[in-house]
């Protein structure tokens, strides 16, 4: 999903460091657990002003982390993953925010997670790292906000999952954003949605690399299972005419082969993203951050009443979705609007036409981007009063 | 009627001096959101413009006003009953499949409503046709082979629609190049702007 494209130098935030926040006071998760101290690797872009007012807090989803926008030094193909929407001249346009990615706990982008040393024990987490929640994670992010000196946000901004951690902001620290950006949302999984985790969680749990989580301690890495997880994924990020579009039926050879080697493009697509992501990705990451999806699910201690979960929102809501999204699909986005309006709160609601499903919420689609634009130029009119 | 509104939309004036301060407004088919905004900066309203079009809803952003993008046929299953003082139907009514569905709803939803859509008793309308030909104008600037109105009304028979259904009429005001009319509605008015209640 990263954006591989070239980049305008002029409207990209170049050359980016990612910083680490060190946190000794523990942390307590909604599984019952608690972390005794934890580090967040957060990365910033643009400059915070003086009254410290123009901060943006971008929250990642599944596969993604803190590296947000532009580049690295020693890596300069590895372009951070809404690359597209952040940066200088961009909907979120970093010479007016100062933008914030943070890899949340429980990642494996450098933040405390299943691949630190748990102080406990002296070794590597592993299978033992606790599961956490969307809540968990805003809790950390608020810490990391204490830590920059940021009372409110501008803005909490994501899509997907990083979207569910937005809207958990607005209801959990109402006062300390003005506005929540949720994209491509869901107020919580359906069965449908936690089934295709569950198969991808299977898959990894299964493979006889898995050894309880604790596979680094053998050195090895349950990389068939996390490959089979990520094609899953991949097919529920795009919409059927999507995938027909791109694939259609297309055999790499022209012509079948009667044999179970990648024929379809559609195969080879998904054998490639697949392993990609299981070179990179941390199987244990994987199953925590399913795990924190299926579990969202603000209105579960409202009796099922998402307006009365939501009741504590005083922020501006801007909710997005996208028309061929089925994941989360249009549907889901108008529950979280419905609950919202019940409460009289400020919310927009656009539903894009777009053709690329779930995954286009990452994607340059300029009626989306002219969209976030405005908004953020609606924020940044009432920061500078 | 001239003035921030009346240039452009001569409804919207007298939409706005019906509607008290901090009224609660739901602005149905809200277009680029003028009117609220207006309402909001001089009357201090709260509410949503309900607006299908992707540009209009760009618009509404640009313009401050909280859009909800939405098909007004699906009707109003987001909203409660009697949440909003005013629900506003400007210049839409005729191009409801569902007229009687939406009037409903709207009284469903709001305590007061207020729509406004082209007379069609106007004279110049009458004289187009009994000179062979439907009417193109300012108000109804469509052919008749390309035009979004498919319930075009006169003022006596929306008053008979209202009347027939226990809709009860609280204002009226039939507007002509702006100007308000004062005799013979159906006949010299061409804009009609109607506020009723249940």
């Amino acid at each position: 999903m990263a954006a591989d494209k070239i980049q305008d130098p002029s409207r990209s935030v170049g050359v980016v460091t990612p910083q680490v926040a060190r946190f000794a006071a523990p942390l307590a998760l909604r599984c019952g657990a608690s972390l005794r101290d934890y580090e967040l690797v957060y990365e910033t872009y643009g400059t915070l002003n003086a009254d410290r007012s123009n901060a943006v807090l971008v929250c990642h989803a599944l596969n993604a982390s803190h590296h947000v926008a532009g580049h690295y030094a020693d890596d300069p193909a590895n372009t951070g993953w809404w690359d597209n929407m952040i940066g200088p001249g961009k909907p979120l346009d970093t010479r007016r925010f100062f933008v914030i990615g943070v890899n949340n706990i429980g990642g494996c982008h450098g933040s405390t997670g299943p691949l630190s040393i748990n102080p406990d024990t002296g070794r590597i987490w592993g299978g033992e790292f606790p599961v956490v929640t969307v809540e968990d994670w805003v809790d950390a992010q608020a810490r990391l906000a204490d830590h920059l000196g940021i009372q409110q946000f501008a803005a909490v901004m994501g899509g997907s999952l990083g979207a569910m951690q937005a809207l958990a902001w607005s209801a959990r620290y109402p006062q300390r954003l003005r506005h929540s950006i949720v994209i491509a949302c869901a107020p919580n999984l359906s069965a449908q949605n936690i089934a295709f985790n569950e198969v991808a969680r299977q898959a990894i749990i299964t493979d006889p690399d898995f050894n309880d989580g604790n596979y680094r301690a053998l050195n090895t890495a349950p990389k068939r299972g996390l490959r089979v997880a990520r094609m899953v994924g991949h097919i529920t990020y795009l919409s059927d005419d999507e995938m027909a579009n791109k694939f259609g039926r297309q055999l790499k050879n022209g012509k079948p082969g009667y044999t179970f080697d990648t024929e379809f493009q559609i195969e080879s697509y998904l054998r490639h993203q697949g392993n990609k992501f299981a070179d990179y990705f941390d199987a244990n990451t994987y199953l925590r951050i399913t795990k924190a999806l299926d579990y969202f699910d603000p209105a579960l201690e409202h009796g099922g009443d998402l307006a009365k979960a939501l009741q504590s929102v005083v922020a501006g809501m801007l909710v997005v979705s996208f028309t061929t999204d089925w994941r989360f699909s249009p549907e889901r986005s108008r529950e979280i609007v419905h609950a919202l309006i019940k409460n009289r709160a400020p919310v927009t609601y656009a539903e894009i036409d777009a053709p690329h499903g779930h995954d286009a919420f990452l994607l340059d689609d300029a009626r989306y981007h002219r969209l976030v634009a405005a908004y953020f130029e609606r924020v940044h009119g009432e920061i500078a009063k | 009627m001239n003035g921030p509104l009346g240039n452009q939309r001569p409804d919207f004036a007298v939409i706005a001096e019906w509607i008290p301060q901090r009224a609660r407004v739901l602005d149905l088919g809200c277009g680029d959101g003028t009117l609220l905004k207006y309402l909001q900066q001089t009357r201090g309203v709260t509410g949503y413009g309900i607006e299908i079009d992707d540009g209009n809803v760009l618009e509404c952003v640009k313009n401050g006003v909280h859009v909800i993008q939405s098909n007004l046929e699906r009707g109003l299953a987001d909203f409660d009953n009697g949440s909003f003082d005013f629900v506003v139907l400007s210049q839409t009514l005729q191009a409801m499949r569902n007229t009687e569905h939406i009037v409903r709803e709207m009284l469903r939803v709001g305590r007061s409503g207020i729509v406004t859509f082209p007379n069609f008793g106007y004279w110049k309308n009458r004289l187009n046709v009994l000179r062979g030909h439907m009417p193109v104008s300012e108000n109804l600037p469509f052919e008749w082979f390309d035009t979004p109105n498919i319930h075009l009304c006169t003022v006596a028979d929306f008053e008979k629609f209202c009347g027939e259904r226990g809709i009860h009429i609280v204002a009226r005001t039939l507007l002509t190049n702006g100007q308000p009319v004062t005799s013979l509605p159906n006949l010299l008015g061409e804009l009609a702007v109607y506020q009723f209640g249940g």
